[in-house]
């Protein structure tokens, strides 16, 4: 059998040597059998597609960057002092990582420009999966079948902090060591267990010698590894599923339309990778990230105005700065069965933070309980045709930018020249009234526009053009639409509220009740996409009369 | 309920998922023609089109070239000026941007300008068939049936326990972390040691301070004597030692009974740590008499043995009780009456033992 | 409360008529004196500095420090509080006062450098105070390292480690010291201006000023190596920089490679 085999075998034999290496590497794992399977996969093309590919390519750049940095820096919190060519720190007491951060600085060539590069990055890196997060939220592609991808992007969010936070604190300067200090402070105000977390994480009492070289490992190994598996899981999961797609002609839940893999999208993709690096290396060529020579080393006696942690830890500072200590004669500490409960500091630390990843974990159930909508979605909504969705989006990343703001409450006073108490408090009444706004404002620029979207599809776009017509009047001419634009305009479902059902005892439950109420609340306020009908009563009157008609339904609500 | 702002002229479907009956819908028209792009029509455009890649890719190897040159013909180390390292940064990083952007920008641009822009659809698949799951349901059973771990609940039983209890020396191994908190966090370098005073001395140099160097309005941050000559955590005692000590008017401060000689002639000494989250609160208005922490604003009002005005911390700053020794040095009569520094846990006992 | 600093500027414009009178007139032998000395020793005052400092004082700052600088309800007294206070306060234009308000701002200086001289010598004659620091002490030959060890234990709390300024509670400020002279900013340290504390010669030795003072002037000179400083702010400024500017580029690029090309 098996020499029959041998002799049937086709005897394919490459040409060139490249071609002869080729075959031997694809006899031995089949690769014709992948590129046959993804060489021509369809990618949509949209721009907002782009900042995953941010957040991964700035990763790699993490990578490479950061592997130069290992190189050269040492994690030891062992006193030395400093000898390098950064004239105002000679001589000065210092550890050998912030000793060994300086030297990265001002005497490896190119290592400055590696440390900026690699915080840059880490900053977009972080904001790139932000926006990312923002893109999939607002067109709905976290729906079936891709709530756990969903789930998994969340965990990356966290590591991705993680990786910034580890990171931040390494070079042992004055503004990262104060950075750990209120870490510390924070870890002590966990009941029960919080001392000694904290002393098992610095190796005894703050600072100890312990932790740099603690969060180092953490940083360069754990993370990133936790990283690399997460997105490859992502991916994985991506290629299982297709790309989504924006709603248009040609487009729906059955197909996926776009370009091939090969050449056009890996082109696309594989230079935007050399674009994101440019870019970073701009950054890093003209602005200063982290001088961390401003700063001098840790010492617990001095800190810095305007010590702030980086931006995506931000909104947890911000909450701390916003939570008063006390109001009127109320004390948030206190002493509870003779031990102390430091809620001044477990509130703001974990409740805010809390409830923003825990519904950012849930929505997508939590959306498709309310809706009973179990059907799979490979088109993604229009921010607008999901008015309700858009408007909770948009009030919690208020919520989260009003926190953001405050951890820059200081800035804000000094920059805009009013008193920083003022700030505060008009932060604090932001943090409670700011998403209730949002949320409004939100929705009703949602349905304003599909108003719009409906005026357009029945009565054309506006051309600026006016006509005098014979009997004196004045009209402005709209050009109708062709059916690709109209459809891109129409082309959405708009669900009316779900009533409660009995279940099978046919009795309506309390939980069901719930469920339609919030129905109600999403679908409630709706505009129902345009149709044929309406476009056909369009073109027997004139404008005008259309108008008036329009007029007087809408006044009718 | 249904008609709010709602623009349709029925309502239709009652089933939130129904959507719209499909008549009342306008049809897909199918992916729009295709469009040609100039370069596809004019041999000259694509030409064009073409130089335009190949300078990027050329501006990418001028890029690298600046990167060489930048890295090899500037050197640093002892005596290089700001300036030259600040040259050096901008160099390479023009160069590396001019490489990589040479290169992306090219790429992106042929793939735009020449290759196929023709949009084609592909079929979703369903992500699981029916056949498929029925086929592993069976491979399932089968693999459970041929261990016959439900027939023998002995077996699953134990190995359950097993596995429950496996990790837990994995968890064991870190409890040499860090030591136990015990009292650490309850006491400072302050207290007295062999019945001499702490001196209170400058932060850095450690030189001790008379009461007269201290005039109205001064603040002076203090640590305490010996601190500098520490060689095993220096900087731990720190963390909790340092002080603020400042002048006032001895009128405008109120203390409370049993506080009256903890200060000399209006100079007090108050904890530099936050009783919030430990940043050093080392801001005083020496008008306002009010200490503000720069990480979270945190106000603590002097006057009035820095109770909290504003801010999240919660409790007013730990005073060091003060008086002057024999050669007019500022000392440290005790410990601090209680710990300093954020809150924890096991806070309220230590303090009651540090009273009793 | 414009009408009101416009009188109050009336009695000033006077006060420099007469004075450009005397200085072309008869005062010249005594002018030549005075710029002589103060470039020996900035702190010596003659009687006749004294005596034209008062005049400016009666005309300008009286109304609130009240007359003989024995101070009122809308200002201090001046008495003790040294020729360094006066110099710092006149000399960075925060007095005279523009307004009443958290704290007086700095403005373009209103008096020129004879005048900020003379009312220096008549309020350092009301009583013993902080003098205007020696020259020696603003060579900025200093130690840096020193200095900025003093900087950080000292001053970065309020006015940031890079010396870009911050805030204090409302609506008070530290101001950034970038442009501050050497002269002012050891002045500041020695009179503690408005809510700044004093630095007295017993807290941080005249050495120990001049090391912050050739640390403040060094670092502003050299820059900061890694390019643009965005403002020396720390994270809240780099993380508003690559919301706006890094993601912003990032966007633009993206929309273009998704455009189709015409």
């Amino acid at each position: 059998m098996s020499a029959a085999s041998r002799a049937e075998a086709p005897a394919f034999v490459a040409k060139t040597k490249a071609g002869r290496i080729t075959d031997f590497v694809d006899a031995r794992v089949g690769g014709s059998g992948m590129l046959r399977e993804f060489g021509r996969k369809v990618f949509p093309d949209h721009w907002s597609f782009m900042f995953g590919e941010v957040a991964l390519y700035s990763f790699v750049i993490l990578l490479l960057s950061g592997t130069f940095l290992t190189f050269f820096f040492d994690p030891s919190m062992a006193e030395t002092r400093y000898d390098g060519s950064y004239l105002p720190l000679k001589n000065v007491e210092m550890s050998v990582a912030y000793s060994s951060s300086l030297d990265i600085s001002f005497d490896v060539r190119g290592g400055l420009f590696m440390r900026q590069v690699h915080h840059w990055a880490a900053l977009l890196f972080v904001a790139s999966i932000g926006v990312h997060m923002l893109r999939v939220f607002f067109t709905g592609a976290f729906r079936k079948p891709r709530e756990m991808n969903w789930v998994v992007g969340s965990v990356l969010l966290i590591l991705a902090m993680a990786a910034g936070f580890t990171g931040y604190s390494l070079p042992d300067d004055l503004l990262s060591g104060n950075g750990l200090r209120i870490i510390d402070g924070v870890i002590k105000a966990i009941p029960v267990v919080g001392t000694y977390i904290s002393f098992f994480l610095f190796g005894g009492e703050f600072p100890g010698t312990a932790v740099i070289g603690r969060l180092y490992m953490l940083h360069i190994l754990l993370v990133p590894a936790l990283i690399l598996l997460m997105i490859v899981l992502h991916l994985f999961m991506v290629v299982v599923h297709k790309h989504t797609q924006y709603p248009g002609p040609g487009r729906n839940d059955g197909n996926v339309v776009g370009y091939p893999l090969g050449p056009v999208y890996a082109a696309k993709a594989g230079g935007f990778f050399f674009i994101v690096f440019g870019v970073i290396a701009l950054m890093a060529a003209f602005f200063t990230i982290n001088p961390i020579w401003n700063y001098g080393p840790y010492d617990p006696s001095p800190v810095s105005a305007g010590t702030q942690p980086d931006w995506y830890i931000g909104f947890v500072d911000g909450a701390l700065r916003l939570m008063p200590g006390v109001i009127g004669d109320f004390h948030f500490e206190y002493v509870i069965f003779g031990y102390t409960l430091t809620l001044n500091v477990l509130l703001p630390a974990l409740v805010p933070a809390g409830i923003l990843f825990t519904v950012m974990f849930m929505y997508p159930w939590i959306e498709s309980w309310i809706t009973k909508d179990t059907r799979e979605h490979h088109v993604l909504d229009r921010p607008r045709n999901a008015p309700t969705r858009t408007a909770i989006g948009v009030a919690g990343f208020v919520w989260y930018c009003v926190m953001w703001a405050a951890a820059g409450s200081d800035l804000i006073a000094t920059h805009f020249h009013v008193s920083l108490n003022d700030v505060t408090y008009w932060l604090r009444a932001l943090f409670f009234i700011g998403p209730v706004i949002a949320f409004v404002v939100a929705k009703r620029v949602a349905l304003a526009l599909q108003r719009k979207d409906r005026e357009i599809a029945l009565h054309g776009r506006e051309t600026g053009r006016i006509v005098r017509l014979p009997h004196g009047e004045f009209i402005e001419v709209h050009a109708p639409l062709d059916e690709y634009k109209r459809y891109k305009l129409v082309g959405f479902e708009s669900p009316s509220p779900l009533p409660a059902v009995p279940n099978d005892h046919g009795i309506v439950t309390r939980k069901e009740k719930q469920r339609a109420f919030l129905s109600k609340w999403f679908f409630e306020d709706r505009v129902a996409p345009a149709t044929p009908a309406e476009l056909e009563a369009g073109h027997g009157h004139h404008a005008p009369a259309v108008e008036a008609g329009e007029e007087s339904k809408s006044l009718s609500h | 309920m249904g008609n709010h702002s709602d623009g349709s002229p029925n309502h239709s479907g009652t089933v939130a998922t129904a959507g719209q009956n499909e008549v009342e819908k306008f049809q897909d028209p199918g992916i729009p023609p295709h469009r040609l792009r100039l370069a596809d029509t004019d041999p000259k455009a694509a030409k064009r089109a073409e130089r335009q890649v190949a300078v990027l890719f050329g501006a990418s190897v001028v890029g690298t070239l600046i990167f060489l040159v930048a890295y090899f013909a500037i050197d640093l180390g002892e005596g290089t000026s700001i300036a030259t390292i600040r040259l050096q940064n901008a160099l390479l990083g023009v160069g590396t941007a001019f490489a990589m952007l040479g290169i992306g920008t090219g790429i992106v641009h042929w793939a735009k300008a020449l290759m196929p822009d023709h949009e084609v659809s592909e079929e979703r698949h369903p992500i699981r068939t029916e056949e498929d799951r029925l086929a592993a349901v069976r491979i399932v059973d089968d693999i459970v049936e041929e261990t016959g771990i439900k027939r023998r609940p002995l077996i699953r039983n134990t190995l359950l326990g097993a596995m429950a209890l496996a990790p837990l020396p994995a968890i064991a191994v870190f409890g040499d972390l860090g030591p136990r908190p015990d009292r650490a966090l309850s006491h400072t370098m302050w207290a007295p040691q062999e019945g001499k005073l702490k001196r209170l001395t400058r932060d850095p140099d450690g030189t001790p301070i008379k009461a007269s160097d201290v005039t109205i309005g001064s603040a002076f941050h203090v640590i305490p004597e010996g601190l500098n000559e520490l060689h095993e955590g220096k900087l731990n005692e720190k963390a909790k030692a340092v002080v603020l000590l400042m002048r006032l008017d001895p009128a405008s401060l109120n203390p409370s009974e049993g506080r009256e000689d903890w200060s000399y002639n209006g100079i007090v000494a108050y904890s530099k740590i936050c009783t919030h989250v430990g940043c050093p609160v080392a801001l005083y208005e020496q008008q306002t008499h009010h200490l503000l922490c720069p990480c979270h604003q945190s106000t603590f009002d002097l006057t009035n043995e820095c109770k909290v005005i504003f801010g999240p911390a919660s409790r007013p700053l730990p005073q060091l009780p003060i008086a002057v020794d024999a050669e007019g040095y500022l000392v440290a009569t005790s410990d601090f009456n209680e710990p300093v520094g954020p809150s924890y846990w096991e806070r309220d006992e230590h303090e009651r033992s540090i009273k009793s | 409360m414009k009408a009101l600093s416009q009188k109050r500027r009336h009695p000033l414009a006077v006060i420099a008529l007469l004075l450009m009178g005397l200085l072309i007139t008869g005062g010249l032998y005594a002018v030549a004196t005075t710029v002589n000395q103060a470039k020996a020793s900035t702190t010596s005052f003659s009687a006749n500095d004294t005596a034209e400092g008062e005049k400016l004082f009666a005309a300008n700052c009286a109304t609130c420090h009240g007359m003989g600088a024995s101070g009122s309800q809308d200002g201090p007294s001046l008495v003790g509080v040294g020729a360094a206070a006066v110099d710092f306060q006149v000399g960075t234009g925060r007095m005279p006062m523009q307004m009443n308000g958290p704290q007086a701002y700095k403005k373009p200086a209103q008096f020129n450098d004879d005048q900020t001289h003379q009312l220096s010598a008549y309020v350092a004659s009301l009583g013993a105070g902080p003098a205007i620091p020696e020259e020696h002490l603003l060579d900025e030959q200093g130690d840096a390292a020193k200095g900025g060890e003093l900087f950080r234990v000292n001053c970065a709390m309020c006015h940031n480690a890079a010396a870009a300024g911050g805030a204090l509670t409302r609506g008070k400020f530290a101001p950034a010291l970038a442009d501050v002279s050497g002269k002012h900013i050891y002045e500041a340290m020695v009179s503690g201006p408005q809510n700044m504390p004093v630095f007295n010669d017993a807290n941080v030795t005249p050495e120990g000023k001049r090391d912050i003072v050739t640390f403040l002037k060094q670092i502003e000179a050299n820059g900061s190596p890694g390019g643009a400083d965005l403002g020396a702010l720390g994270p809240v400024a780099e993380g508003l920089f690559v919301w706006v500017a890094g993601l912003g580029v990032i966007i633009a690029f993206t929309i273009w490679l998704t455009s189709r090309t015409s």
